[in-house]
């Protein structure tokens, strides 16, 4: 049977339509499976090679990846929110409530993505603190810690503008009283926060602007950075280690 | 364009004046960027007008409280809707707002302690409006009170008053 499955999968790479996608046969040098990843779009950011000791647990504690498995989860569960969630007064706080109480498996994509959000907050932190801690803001992943520190930023203001949405009393007030840090500012503050409110309270106005700002605009701007981020990994020469790993020894 | 410039590129072209010749295509480059620059500008000041609504559906600024005969003399009367205080003293009356001026709470008036109190963070305000303790960084401001024609007690939020006007009737 397992034979049988092999030489079935070696048949299938030897045929068109797998050489029309993949351009390569079967990956069995290192220079195929070389040219695999990077003629692959979905892959091509990746590292062509890894060294073993990168990934070792202790090496990253894997903290990046999970933030990103997060960002997946919470995009997948997102979406789903979306097709009961109404941004609009009255009903975005029914909508909550229906999706706690009455809409089937609500409660469990409602509270997957609440925590997960929690929990994203807290892994991106944490990662960042480990890559700190280690040095991997030196050279040459200088660039990648700009765009780590960003993509922190862009992840705290998706979980402030994810908080709007229940439109209950503590997301009301939270808003409000971080709306009103921002007219702290010298000379533009009452301008900004005017802008970013649509208006003088936290209304209608507000709850929509935080809705596109959550589900759309920062969203994708994560994506773009979470590539570059990526990328610039591969490009910097792979996950840091450090000397001490070379021995086997922490 | 300094003189030592002009000496490290000798090829380069030089009208009489000594000035540095502008290419056609320089001149266009130089064009397009501004064009581009002043497009850029354009579009953010456009942008800027859009996000800023011109109509608003927010809660009127001016309101009326009433005939001031609903309001007892030494009383502290809250407006819920407005989140204003109405304050009524043996000299007069006077309208205190109930949003704290740190970061934008709506107070409490607690008549057993005689204070109005923020939740959120624990400021402290008389019924005057004067702080009694922070993190709020000033009084709580008093917005004139007028009474109207047929006799009711009318209020404009967006007129801030001095403290020591009371209105008599």
């Amino acid at each position: 049977m397992a034979t049988s499955f092999i030489t079935l999968l070696e048949n299938l790479r030897e045929t068109r339509v797998w050489k029309s996608i993949f351009w390569r046969g079967p990956a069995l040098t290192n220079r195929t499976r070389s040219l695999a990843v990077f003629g692959n779009l979905f892959l091509h950011w990746l590292p062509v090679k890894v060294r073993e000791k990168s990934l070792r647990v202790r090496a990253a504690y894997y903290l990046g990846s999970l933030s990103f498995l997060l960002f997946l989860i919470l995009v997948i569960t997102g979406v789903l929110l979306m097709f009961y969630y109404h941004p609009a007064a009255p009903n975005a706080y029914r909508d909550m409530k229906d999706l706690r109480f009455v809409v089937s498996n609500g409660v469990f994509l409602r509270n997957m993505h609440r925590i997960g959000a929690h929990l994203m907050v807290l892994l991106v932190f944490w990662h960042m603190f480990h890559v700190f801690y280690r040095g991997g803001y030196k050279p040459p992943h200088e660039f990648n810690w700009v765009v780590g520190v960003i993509l922190l930023m862009v992840t705290l203001f998706l979980s402030y503008t994810g908080y709007l949405l229940p439109w209950d009393q503590l997301a009301f007030w939270a808003v409000t009283v971080g709306t009103n840090i921002i007219s702290a500012m010298p000379l533009i503050g009452s301008k900004v926060r005017f802008v970013a409110l649509g208006g003088n309270i936290v209304g209608e106005n507000a709850l929509l602007r935080f809705y596109v700002l959550h589900v759309v605009i920062l969203p994708l701007l994560a994506f773009l950075l979470i590539g570059v981020h990526f990328w610039r990994v591969q490009k910097d020469g792979g996950l840091t280690v450090r000397s001490k790993d070379d021995d086997g020894k922490n | 364009m300094s003189d030592t410039r002009q000496d490290a590129l000798p090829a380069q072209a030089m009208h009489g004046g000594g000035g540095k010749e502008l290419t056609r295509r320089d001149f266009l480059g130089e064009i397009t960027l501004g064009a581009l620059g002043v497009a850029g500008l354009g579009g953010a000041a456009l942008t800027y007008q859009y996000f800023s609504p011109n109509v608003l559906f927010e809660p009127a600024t001016t309101f009326r409280a009433g005939n001031p005969d609903l309001y007892p003399v030494n009383s502290v009367s809250f407006l819920q809707d407005q989140q204003v205080y109405i304050v009524r003293t043996p000299s007069g009356f006077y309208a205190v707002s109930a949003v704290c001026t740190h970061l934008g709470c709506v107070t409490q008036w607690k008549p057993e302690a005689d204070v109005i109190a923020c939740p959120c963070h624990g400021s402290k305000f008389k019924p005057d409006g004067t702080k009694i303790e922070g993190p709020a960084p000033r009084a709580l401001p008093h917005f004139a009170i007028t009474l109207t024609a047929d006799g009711e007690l009318s209020v404009d939020k967006l007129q801030v008053i001095k403290a020591d006007q009371v209105l008599r009737v």
